[in-house]
């Protein structure tokens, strides 16, 4: 895919095709061609996009222009006004409605350009991260503020349930509703923790929220201990972001001088403090259970559940565990209104997200979107197009516990709940996009080698399990693999999932599931013919050893 | 090897300052442990033991901790730590080249540490800058978009 000026997708649901849907493509090909744009504009027929009232839809990027319905007759003035004059043609635009379904964040937009919608990032890299003041004049702790003056707990719970926040560290479960478990829950202290040890491989959003407004997590935090009646709380941050330890630190100290931690914050009677608590490496130590052993000077082992952290967490008291960027979200939630804040994203996942695009693409780096984008959008706009006009094969979210996304899926809205019925999952936020160089097998390897690598070796299924994949993926790798290999797969990934005692195992098996499910024929081409099809796997018959590379 | 093996009073001001800054609570191991390894390259068994004692934690739990996190280690390290991403987000924009690479360059493979106790090659997980893939961080300095190429070149930025 090069990069190009302009993308144009065709919807072509049932409904749309039944309207005419092939017509206008193939109409549309040939006007783009007639004025001589073929090579600046990219054009495809996508699945079903909704808004099945105005169907078929024809979408211009990146000026997100939505047009609908667009009979044959139309499809010369479009060309000619949109892609070759540059003029949005208003009278064949869609008209608005309210925000439902599936393209809710295109309204969302109100089509202008699908610049980024910052709310976590929105003070990264424009204030001084390291200046409180700063922080205040950009509406720092107003948010709190607020909350500490005006709301009771509970009030604030409500705000955040309206909003509708999920949590961002992968599950994406309700926050509010976390929350009031923890407010009900019975016993003193209670904490709050921030869950910043975000070792999936591909994700560094948190590190950047971090580095770039610390401020931010110490307001929400703050807010959140306030909610469920919290006066502790800690700060698990992975080891190796020093700059970000350092940032936190002194975010720290200035907030406790100005009065925003400690005694009687805001003048409310309100008691609450925050220690940071720093990791030694370990990728087990995200998962809650794991991360608050390790607080206590243990062992990063998952606890068995239930009990859960919101009634037994640490030191066996009631914890709130979140993550970074989902505490990133409380402060602008209470500071603007739940209404406000739903006003991004799709109905059942409001919100913005913060991605991380990686992998063959033009323009690598973090970026902030409505929820319910699709991949499709992440390439040709924000990443400027696959390498060296390669072609998408593949994406891998979430770092390793993310799913396999094939190119079929790349119209999918990137939602909880798309996602979820689509049988992938939006993981922790990294968009790891694979061109067609890409060898599944070799990449499912090397996923596996890491969850190898990093289970914690506490329950067999996962310890076991992981080291069985891996070893089996390598001789099909080798050239050495057997059809009954990929029955052991299948059977391994299904155990893990079922028998593992925490998220580490219960995801290990997605690399195999994915593979075998999307791309079955390249990994039976390793072992029936013994041929790589892409030519990166060695294929030897000789060992190559049980390391990753 | 010739890894410079640490004097008893060296082992001993590096157990105190790290208590000394974090207090002898249980809770404060990994930070304590984290400091000790960070002044001394690697945990001595002594230090181990040393820490058990202020904080009165017995030596198999100890262990137990110091050997669980990538962090810390309890064999002697190189001067120079070379930590190698080997995640999948380094792996497919060339990592494999740049590990072959260095391993060629340094005669040494994934755990090794060099003859003169010069260096350490190890893989990891992940470093958290993945947007610049392949990275390996050195100490503390990170290198990204890698090229095979470029690896004599910055290894030999190190004396």
């Amino acid at each position: 895919m090069k990069p190009v000026r302009s993308m144009v997708l065709v919807s072509s649901d049932p409904q749309s095709i039944s309207h005419g849907a092939e017509e206008v493509y193939l109409l549309m090909q040939q006007e783009i061609k007639k004025f001589g744009l073929d090579s600046e504009i990219s054009l495809s027929m996508v699945g079903d996009v909704g808004r099945h009232d105005v169907s078929p839809l024809v979408i211009v990027y990146p000026e997100a222009v939505l047009y609908g319905p667009v009979k044959p007759q139309d499809v010369h003035h479009l060309v000619e006004e949109h892609l070759f004059k540059g003029r949005i043609a208003t009278e064949l635009q869609a008209p608005a409605r309210e925000l439902t379904g599936k393209i809710a964040w295109l309204n969302a937009r109100k089509g202008t350009m699908p610049a980024e919608q910052r709310v976590v990032l929105e003070r990264a890299g424009v204030i001084d991260p390291e200046s409180l003041e700063d922080f205040i004049v950009h509406d720092g702790y107003q948010a709190l503020g607020k909350a500490l003056t005006t709301m009771t707990p509970t009030n604030v719970i409500d705000e955040i349930e309206r909003a509708g926040l999920r949590g961002r560290g992968g599950a994406g479960f309700p926050t509010g509703l976390k929350w009031r478990f923890v407010q009900k829950a019975l016993g003193e202290p209670k904490y709050v923790v921030c869950n910043a040890d975000e070792s999936e491989p591909g994700t560094f959003k948190d590190r950047l929220i971090l580095e770039g407004d610390p401020f931010s997590i110490l307001e929400s935090m703050t807010i959140a201990a306030y909610a469920v009646g919290a006066s502790e709380g800690y700060i698990y941050i992975r080891g190796e972001y020093g700059l970000a330890q350092e940032r936190l630190k002194n975010a720290i100290r200035q907030a406790r001088e100005m009065g925003f931690l400690g005694e009687n914050i805001f003048d409310s009677g309100f008691n609450f403090d925050i220690q940071i608590h720093a990791g030694a490496g370990a990728y087990i130590c995200g998962e809650e259970t794991a991360l608050i052993e390790s607080i206590e000077g243990k062992r990063g082992e998952p606890r068995a559940r239930p009990p859960y952290p919101p009634t037994h967490g640490l030191w066996g008291k009631p914890t709130l565990v979140n993550n970074v960027e989902t505490l990133a979200n409380v402060a602008p939630i209470i500071r603007q209104g739940a209404a406000w804040y739903r006003g991004f994203g799709t109905p059942s996942s409001p919100g913005t997200k913060v991605y991380t695009v990686l992998g063959n693409v033009n323009v690598t780096g973090v970026i902030e979107v409505p929820m319910g984008i699709t991949l499709r959008e992440v390439i040709a706009i924000y990443a400027r197009g696959m390498k060296n006009g390669s072609n998408f094969k593949l994406a891998q979210t979430g770092g390793s516990s993310g799913s396999i996304i094939p190119s079929v899926l790349q119209d999918t809205p990137m939602d909880f709940d798309s996602f979820s019925k689509a049988g992938v999952s939006l993981g922790s936020g990294a968009l790891l996009i694979c061109s067609e160089d890409t060898c599944v097998v070799d990449l499912a390897r090397v996923l596996l080698n890491f969850f190898r690598n990093e289970s914690c070796g506490k329950c067999n299924p996962c310890r076991i399990g992981t080291q069985r994949s891996f070893e089996i993926m390598t001789n099909v790798a080798e050239g050495t693999g057997t059809l009954q290999d990929l029955n052991d797969l299948s059977y391994l990934a299904e155990n893990l999932y079922q028998m593992s005692n925490c998220g580490l195992g219960q995801t290990a098996g997605s690399p195999q599931r994915d593979v075998l499910t999307y791309f079955r024929a390249e990994v039976e081409a390793h072992i029936r013919l013994k041929v790589c099809p892409t030519g990166v796997c060695r294929m030897s018959g000789e060992r190559i050893g049980l390391s990753s590379n | 090897m010739t890894v410079e093996i640490k004097s008893e009073q060296n082992i001993e001001q590096a157990v105190s300052d790290a208590i000394e800054r974090h207090g002898n609570q249980r809770e404060e191991l990994i930070p304590i442990l984290t400091d000790v390894n960070r002044t001394l390259g690697f945990l001595p068994a002594e230090a181990l033991e040393k820490i058990g004692a202020r904080l009165r934690v017995p030596r198999s739990q100890l262990f137990s901790v110091a050997s669980f996190y990538q962090m810390l280690s309890t064999k002697p390290r190189g001067t120079h730590v070379i930590k190698f991403c080997e995640s999948a987000p380094c792996h497919v924009v060339g990592g494999r080249q740049v590990w072959e690479a260095l391993q060629e360059s340094l005669q040494l493979k994934n755990g090794e540490t060099s003859q003169d106790g010069k260096w350490t090659l190890e893989t990891v997980s992940c470093l958290g800058v993945c947007a610049v893939g392949p990275v390996i961080v050195i100490d503390d300095d990170i290198y990204g978009n890698l090229d095979p190429k470029q690896i004599s070149e910055i290894l030999a930025r190190y004396e």
